[in-house]
């Protein structure tokens, strides 16, 4: 009887889940992208915070807000008579072989006319090998990896800043410190060794070498290890100034507490990406404090630029919390794609690529001069910030001119 | 480096009793039923989300949700064998490799559909901060799951040998045909088998509840170390995989903090691809 009764309700909810997934009829004029994202697997968290910004820029596009961002005033595509976007998701598992076949599917059986997202730089690189092979214009604006856009791809375009600009970023700030007479020059690199993790690693050694550091620690791992002890050992060993920090979510959590069971207190600790996640965030509390994160975008910047708060309200409002920068780096996205659309007046894979290479837009609620590709098909005027958590909040740190808050140096410790 | 080998030998030890505790289960059913139970990761997420939850809805602290964690997941292994396992062990090799496999994917998207993927933590927990020994740390969460882990083995090992119900799940084991004929209701005994099998994963994910996170695919690397310890240790061996774990726990951390901690996912599995070559049972095996 008690197996019947939960064979019923295993049944009952997958009749449910399949409903849910039908919806209904597409009315005329919509024009469907196609978005991967990790949706389960171990980077899911980070995956369903880039869903709801690649929905919300859906949501400004297609209605009318009165916000200062490019497609806000206008409902839909305006040069195909306000034809409205609509978006297809789906799930890569975190895996660049599942990606693949998601994309895929998209394409033949969901008939996506463009492509956005994927957010692990390892996905991108095999979804977008999908879409260059069956002429889909991609436009990214969450993945990382510089080798993206050095393949010479004719239908991949990235929004956001890549490895080889945050490296720069990186030991340029590093640079400032010195100058100011701190302690800086041994260097622990520590990354994930993926696609993503392992050219930013490569990417800071370069860089290092050109600006004059010493890496003392050199530790790949693999992100979904259960446990970072030999990692920090490694690190602790080397004794360096500042360690370099490359992951995920768990991963970050995992040597975020490690650290501090080992009250290991360098002069600053660099970290981008998972350090960014709400999850990663209240999984460690206030051992975030003093991390000097890489990121593009902080809630901190609606001072200089007022359109933020206004999305963030319309985000608050939808999803009950406040935008992740991970959340907002793949909001870009479909702006970039409604904007070559509309001057392309087609979804025509080739008007879209040739509008695409003509962008020449404002950055919306990004603190860039603008949007424009270079012959890569990276967009030139995207740059990063470092950011530091104050009260919960983070808060620009640098560049010096857009920074809201000076730089907490040496790293003050645990629990301070 | 070499002050470090000390802290590397004492992170391997307690990580690796909780993953032997982890493993335990697996090679219990393994032994008992012939049946590779790959929903154990998904098993022990459900085991860590109950403690969570416990705690941050209630305010029950992991130590003290622990023996109802493991009652919850003894009718959970219960009722996952009377449901579905009993039904395809006579079915054909395939469904029997598949069944469990299936559990695992659906309890998995079970969890992100009601819970979402987030990662979540325990802050405050009973058993919080750190212990200092000499030169070395380690969190007392860890500390506590090791020296449980220890006792929980124990008491496994003499719950098969010396009780009534242990010798008729050896007998099960042994030869299922001979223990019916001698009047063991060996049905009963595989529901038991891996309802205690599963009481044992969520003693383990109570304790590992204490100081790590919890989200819906957190049990997938533990179910695949569990896996190589099983392998490892011999499968149906509990003693084996108490030392696979060790084993496993330790090349982890030594190998790691040698050799590159990128590495050290290939260590294990090179060890255990080492053992099965020269003794196809495992170390324990019979």
């Amino acid at each position: 009887m008690l197996g019947k009764c939960v064979g019923v309700g295993i049944l009952a909810v997958a009749l449910v889940a399949s409903l849910a997934g039908t919806g209904l009829a597409a009315a005329a004029k919509v024009i469907k992208i196609g978005a991967v994202y990790p949706l389960t697997g171990d980077v899911a968290s980070t995956g369903q915070d880039c869903k709801t910004g690649v929905e919300l820029a859906l949501q400004i596009i297609n209605g009318k807000y009165n916000i200062n961002i490019p497609y806000a005033k206008t409902a839909g595509i305006p040069s195909l008579g306000g034809a409205q976007l609509k978006v297809i998701f789906a799930d890569s598992q975190g895996s660049p072989q599942t990606g693949m076949s998601a994309a895929e599917y998209l394409i033949s059986n969901k008939g996506v006319k463009a492509m956005v997202g994927a957010y692990q730089s390892s996905v991108t690189k095999t979804v977008s090998q999908v879409t260059e092979r069956m002429h889909i214009p991609y436009v990214c604006s969450d993945s990382t990896s510089p080798t993206l856009t050095e393949r010479g791809f004719k239908y991949f375009f990235r929004v956001n800043p890549n490895d080889k600009i945050s490296a720069k970023d990186q030991f340029e700030f590093l640079n400032a410190m010195k100058k100011q007479g701190k302690k800086v020059n041994r260097i622990a690199l520590v990354y994930e060794n993926s696609e993503w993790g392992s050219h930013v690693g490569q990417q800071e050694k370069l860089a290092a070498k050109k600006f004059g550091y010493k890496i003392v620690a050199d530790v790949p791992y693999s992100h979904s290890t259960t446990d970072v002890s030999s990692e920090v050992a490694r690190i602790m060993a080397a004794h360096p100034d500042v360690v370099m920090e490359a992951s995920y979510v768990s991963d970050a959590i995992l040597f975020t507490e490690a650290f501090k069971r080992h009250n290991f207190k360098p002069q600053a600790f660099m970290a981008m990406s998972g350090h960014l996640q709400n999850d990663y965030l209240k999984a460690v509390g206030a051992d975030a404090n003093y991390f000097i994160v890489r990121s593009t975008f902080n809630l901190g910047m609606a001072k200089r630029i007022p359109a933020i708060k206004q999305v963030n309200a319309l985000y608050r409002q939808k999803f009950g919390h406040d935008m992740s920068a991970n959340a907002v780096r793949s909001f870009n996205a479909p702006f970039v794609l409604a904007d070559a659309i509309n001057r392309a007046h087609s979804t025509n894979a080739a008007a879209v690529q040739k509008a695409l290479l003509a962008t020449n837009m404002s950055a919306g609620i990004m603190a860039w001069k603008g949007i424009q590709f270079d012959k890569n098909h990276q967009n030139k005027y995207a740059s990063f910030i470092l950011e530091q958590m104050a009260k919960n909040v983070y808060q620009t740190v640098w560049p010096f001119n857009a920074a809201t808050m000076k730089v907490v140096w040496p790293f003050p410790g645990w629990g301070k | 480096m070499e002050n470090q080998l000390l802290q590397m030998t004492i992170d391997g030890l307690l990580m690796g009793s909780i993953y032997a505790l982890i493993a335990v289960g697996m090679t219990l059913i393994w032994g008992v039923m012939d049946i590779i139970n790959f929903a154990h990761g998904a098993f022990l997420m459900l085991a860590m989300f109950a403690t969570f939850w416990a705690d941050k809805l209630w305010g029950i602290d992991p130590l003290i949700s622990l023996p109802f964690v493991a009652l919850l997941l003894f009718f959970v292994g219960w009722g996952t064998y009377s449901t579905t396992v009993r039904k395809v062990l006579s079915g054909p090799i395939l469904a029997q490799l598949l069944v469990t496999f299936g559990i695992g994917i659906f309890l998995v998207n079970l969890a992100v559909f009601l819970w979402s993927p987030d990662y979540r933590q325990l802050h405050h927990t009973l058993i919080s901060g750190t212990c200092h020994f000499h030169y070395c740390v380690a969190s007392k969460g860890k500390v506590v799951a090791a020296l449980t882990s220890i006792v929980v083995f124990a008491a496994t090992y003499w719950w098969l040998k010396k009780t009534r119900l242990g010798r008729a799940v050896q007998a099960t084991s042994i030869s299922k045909e001979a223990a019916l004929l001698m009047g063991i209701n060996t049905e009963r005994v595989f529901g038991i088998t891996f309802g205690v099998a599963l009481a044992l994963l969520g003693v383990a994910g109570s304790l590992l509840a204490n100081f790590y996170y919890v989200f819906p695919n957190v049990g997938d690397m533990f179910g695949l170390l569990a896996f190589a310890i099983v392998a490892l240790g011999g499968f149906g061996s509990v003693p084996g995989s108490f030392i696979g774990g060790l084993m496993i726990g330790l090349a982890e951390n030594i190998g790691g903090l040698y050799l590159g901690p990128q590495y050290k996912y290939a260590i294990i599995f090179a060890i255990y691809l080492g053992v099965v070559m020269v003794r196809p049972k495992g170390l324990f095996g019979w």
